[in-house]
């Protein structure tokens, strides 16, 4: 510290932001959210942007398909130990391969034309979401680490990710249950660094945001070297 | 299939060699993985998709879901196989591995993991 100022800390923001307007010719970097219905993406949203912002990015449900268009939040700072990542954050709808209006009514008690209407827009949302692929950066992929990890939907978004040399990161979400098994999803895919945490109670949520700036960091000197 | 959703007596399996798949665009292999589901066909690939293929598969599969009549489609399959250093070095292209795809109110995985992809079609849905 000198004068009252952090020069090593502002030494270090100034390079990452330079370093991403190399990069990306521009200073934020956009951040998707993705993965299969009901595995939290929105919950997830919401703890970034409650931790770093104070604000909620949108509702969420035990019914599947409650985002069903993508919401953005621009000029997102998230820090860690010094460092900092600035990002416009999507909130994607879970992409699925069907979407069936029956469900909501015989699951969760929905009325027909609401269901109805529902699973259209639903088949909009999924649609949206592969498609907004192109226009981001890097991935939070988040996975319901309660679950089969081997979905075709997960191998399906994974396989789209390394064909578009796009920076990925695994979220094993809802670590908070009994059930989950965060080792089994790192087993699935030794390739990718997997982070357990808990979107709802915001266990481990630090550890996915060093994660989150060293990773999609590294990743970007990576391709910067090519 | 198609017009009003029925209860199947029996439902078809095929499956589509390698040959036939390669003779496609990807755009035209899309297409006929499409409309062979939409008809009421459990599919077999001899070699699968690759995964933009498979996202597209998806997205058209999605603008093709007629509520009362086709929920869309079940997929599964193992993902492409990485090449070998030698094999890179040659520029050997990998090929998506086997996949089989079914119209989702019929076909329901039950397992699958790194040797077995466990499915059950389901005969007397759809009524």
């Amino acid at each position: 510290m000198l004068g009252g100022i952090d020069w090593m800390g502002l030494f270090k923001r100034r390079s990452l932001k330079s370093f991403l307007r190399r990069i990306f010719g521009k200073k934020q970097a956009k951040i998707g959210i993705y993965g299969p219905p009901n595995v939290g993406k929105t919950t997830l949203a919401n703890r970034i942007l409650q931790d770093w912002t104070g604000e909620q990015m949108g509702s969420v449900s035990e019914i599947p398909h409650e985002t069903r268009m993508a919401a953005w939040k621009n000029d997102v700072k998230i820090e860690n130990n010094g460092s900092s990542l600035y990002m416009d954050i999507v909130d994607t709808p879970g992409i699925s391969t069907k979407v069936d209006f029956k469900e909501f009514i015989s699951k969760f008690k929905m009325d027909k034309d609401e269901a109805k209407q529902r699973a259209k827009e639903a088949t909009e949302g999924v649609i949206e979401s592969i498609r907004s692929l192109d226009d981001v950066d890097g991935i939070l992929l988040v996975m319901d680490s309660t679950k089969d990890p081997f979905t075709q939907v997960n191998v399906t978004i994974l396989g789209n990710l390394e064909a578009r040399d796009l920076p990925v990161l695994i979220a094993a979400n809802k670590i908070d249950q009994k059930t989950s098994s965060p080792a089994t999803l790192k087993a699935a895919f030794p390739q990718h660094p997997v982070v357990p945490i808990s979107a709802l109670t915001g266990y481990n949520s630090d550890d996915l945001y060093s994660h989150m700036i060293n990773h999609f960091s590294k990743k970007r000197k990576k391709k910067k070297r090519r | 299939m198609g017009k009003k959703s029925k209860k199947e007596d029996s439902i078809a399996v095929n499956l589509v060699s390698r040959q036939k798949l390669d003779e496609f665009t990807a755009d035209e292999k899309i297409k006929f993985i499409l409309k062979e589901v939409q008809n009421g066909k459990v599919l077999v690939l001899e070699h699968g998709l690759t995964a933009l293929e498979q996202s597209d598969l998806i997205e058209k599969t999605m603008k093709e879901i007629k509520q009362d009549t086709f929920i869309g489609i079940e997929m599964e399959g193992y993902g492409e196989e990485k090449p070998s250093f030698l094999k890179k070095l040659l520029g050997v292209i990998q090929k998506p591995r086997m996949t089989v795809i079914g119209p989702a109110h019929l076909l329901k995985t039950i397992n699958k993991d790194n040797n077995m992809i466990e499915t059950k079609i389901i005969p007397g849905k759809g009524g």
